[in-house]
Parts: C-alpha cells; sequence; structure tokens
C-alpha cells in the first residue's frame, strides 16, 4: 500500500459517513463513501495536509462528518458533559452515603425479620 | 423544604421527559449543513438539454434561486415532483435543476415522461457538482437569494408542507 493510500485510509476511518451515519466513510460501501474515498485520495495526490483534506469535508458536510469533533465554547458540553456527569453524580453518592453514616440508629427501619425463616413449619 | 424535596425526582422525570419527547421528534438524518448563510460554490456546468452551454452561479447573480438535485433513479424525486411542478408554476421564481450522478439520455426521458419543473437543468453526471454542495441524499433542494449566498437547505422531499412552511415564508421574506 502506498503513503497516499494509507494516509487516505486514516482520514477516512476518521470521517463519519452522512447517509449511513454509523459508519466511518473507510468502512462504508455507500455510493457518496466511495466518492469521498477517491475525493480524499485525489486531495493527499494534489498534495493536500490531513488537516486540508478534514477542512474540505467540514466545509461541505460539517463538523458531523467528524468523528471527534473540534473542541469549541458550543461543542464544550459534548466534550466535558460525560465527566461534569460521572464527577456530579460521585459526588452526590458520597453526600448522601456520608450524611447517611451520621444518622442516629433509630432514624433508620428495623430490619425486618427474615420471612422465610418465620414462615417454615 | 422537605416537601419540595420530595416532588423532585417527579420534576426531574418530567424534565427527562420533556427533553425526550423534543429529541425523539428531531431528525437525526437531517444533517445540518454549513453551507447555510454562506456563498454558495462556485460551479460552472453543462446544461442537461444541451451540452455546450454551461452554466454557472454568477448568472443567477441578482435573482432568488431554488437549487433542485433530482436524478431520474431517485424513487422520492417522484414523490415530490408533483409538488415542484405546481410550485415551478405558481411561483415566479427560477428553479435551476442538478441533475446527479444520471445518464443524460434517462434524464432526458424522464423529464419528457414525468413533466419538467426546471427553468434549465445542469449535468453533473460525475457529482463533482454536488460534491462541493454537499449533497448527500437526493432529492435536495437549496434557496439561494439575490446575492449569491445558500439561505436553506432542505433535504428530502419537498412536500406541499414543506413548501408552505418554510419555503414560502423565506422566499417572501427574500423577495420583500
Amino acid at each position: 500500500m502506498s503513503d497516499i493510500e494509507s494516509q487516505a485510509k486514516a482520514i477516512a476511518a476518521e470521517l463519519r459517513c452522512v447517509v449511513c451515519q454509523n459508519q466511518t466513510v473507510a468502512d462504508s460501501q455507500a455510493e457518496l463513501a466511495v466518492d469521498l474515498r477517491r475525493q480524499i485520495g485525489k486531495l493527499l495526490a494534489g498534495g493536500a495536509s490531513r488537516e486540508q483534506v478534514l477542512a474540505y469535508m467540514t466545509a461541505r458536510y460539517g463538523d458531523f462528518v467528524l468523528y471527534k469533533p473540534p473542541l469549541r465554547a458550543d461543542t464544550a458540553a459534548l466534550w466535558f458533559g460525560p465527566g461534569v456527569l460521572l464527577v456530579g453524580g460521585l459526588g452526590a453518592l458520597a453526600f448522601v452515603l456520608r450524611r447517611r453514616e451520621k444518622l442516629p440508629a433509630g432514624r433508620f427501619e428495623p430490619d425486618p425479620e427474615d420471612v422465610s425463616e418465620s414462615n417454615r413449619g | 423544604m422537605t416537601r419540595w424535596r420530595a416532588a423532585l425526582p417527579l420534576l426531574l422525570l418530567i424534565a427527562l421527559g420533556g427533553l425526550f419527547s423534543v429529541a425523539l421528534r428531531l431528525d437525526p438524518h437531517a444533517v445540518p449543513s454549513p453551507l447555510v448563510n454562506l456563498p454558495a460554490p462556485a460551479f460552472s456546468a453543462a446544461r442537461l438539454d444541451d451540452p455546450a452551454t454551461s452554466f454557472t452561479r454568477e448568472q443567477m447573480l441578482g435573482r432568488v434561486w431554488l437549487l433542485n438535485v433530482w436524478a431520474s433513479w431517485c424513487t422520492v424525486c417522484l414523490d415530490e415532483h408533483p409538488a415542484l411542478l405546481d410550485f415551478a408554476k405558481r411561483r415566479q421564481i427560477t428553479v435551476v435543476g442538478l441533475n446527479y450522478k444520471d445518464k443524460r439520455e434517462f434524464a432526458l426521458a424522464w423529464l419528457a415522461r414525468h413533466g419538467n419543473p426546471y427553468s434549465l437543468s445542469v449535468f453533473d453526471g460525475d457529482g463533482a457538482v454536488g460534491l462541493d454542495w454537499g449533497v448527500y441524499g437526493v432529492p435536495e433542494t437549496f434557496v439561494i437569494d439575490a446575492q449569491g449566498v445558500v439561505r436553506f437547505k432542505h433535504v428530502g422531499a419537498l412536500t406541499p408542507r414543506v413548501i408552505e412552511e418554510h419555503l414560502e415564508p423565506l422566499l417572501r421574506s427574500l423577495s420583500s
């Protein structure tokens, strides 16, 4: 495999096929994906860099084609949302557990008797 | 305070329900076009009916026009065809067809058979023009204003409802 070919393949693997959205341009057999692969090869052969090829694609199909969207103010939620939710959830859990730890035993319902035990007989 | 706290799970549930009901109505296949509000991509392509004559974006400067991407192999294009024919007849507006990845003879036969809503069609046999316009599903429709700026893109069939709710208000605002 030539240099350009392997580079084209790597770039295609970073792009979402807009027709069949859960596949990369590298994986998809959709006609558009085939066209885009050819176009990537053409651009690279013409001396374009990886960044230039990605810019070419986003100019036409938007950030949506990138599996790894750029970090900007309007994509911050995408990048940090999961982390914030995780830390927030763990924090809330720690807070509740710690508070519960300090409660006197009287605040809890007594453990029920073992039903299966008492019913036996 | 405690009563308010007791209602919290219910409020969260209602908020989530609201979020989901909005999200359910979004179309995940509608890829937002980066072209909207940018100058239309430059192109020069041969006319479908006359390969010797080319059509360029510059020819349309000063006029509001529609670019409708179609193909004879595209079944959804047939679905939108009556609405497009009706629209073209009703509105004094130039509708340019972009005949995408088609064969000339098939395309011309298709127009002869089903009617021609286009002022003219340009032929894009290899899809090169479509690539520059970010076409990914036929039919697609663009509205370009008098300054040559793309103002609207619709992917999929133009239904009477899309025309009524999106196209007409936009065209009214562009012509005023």
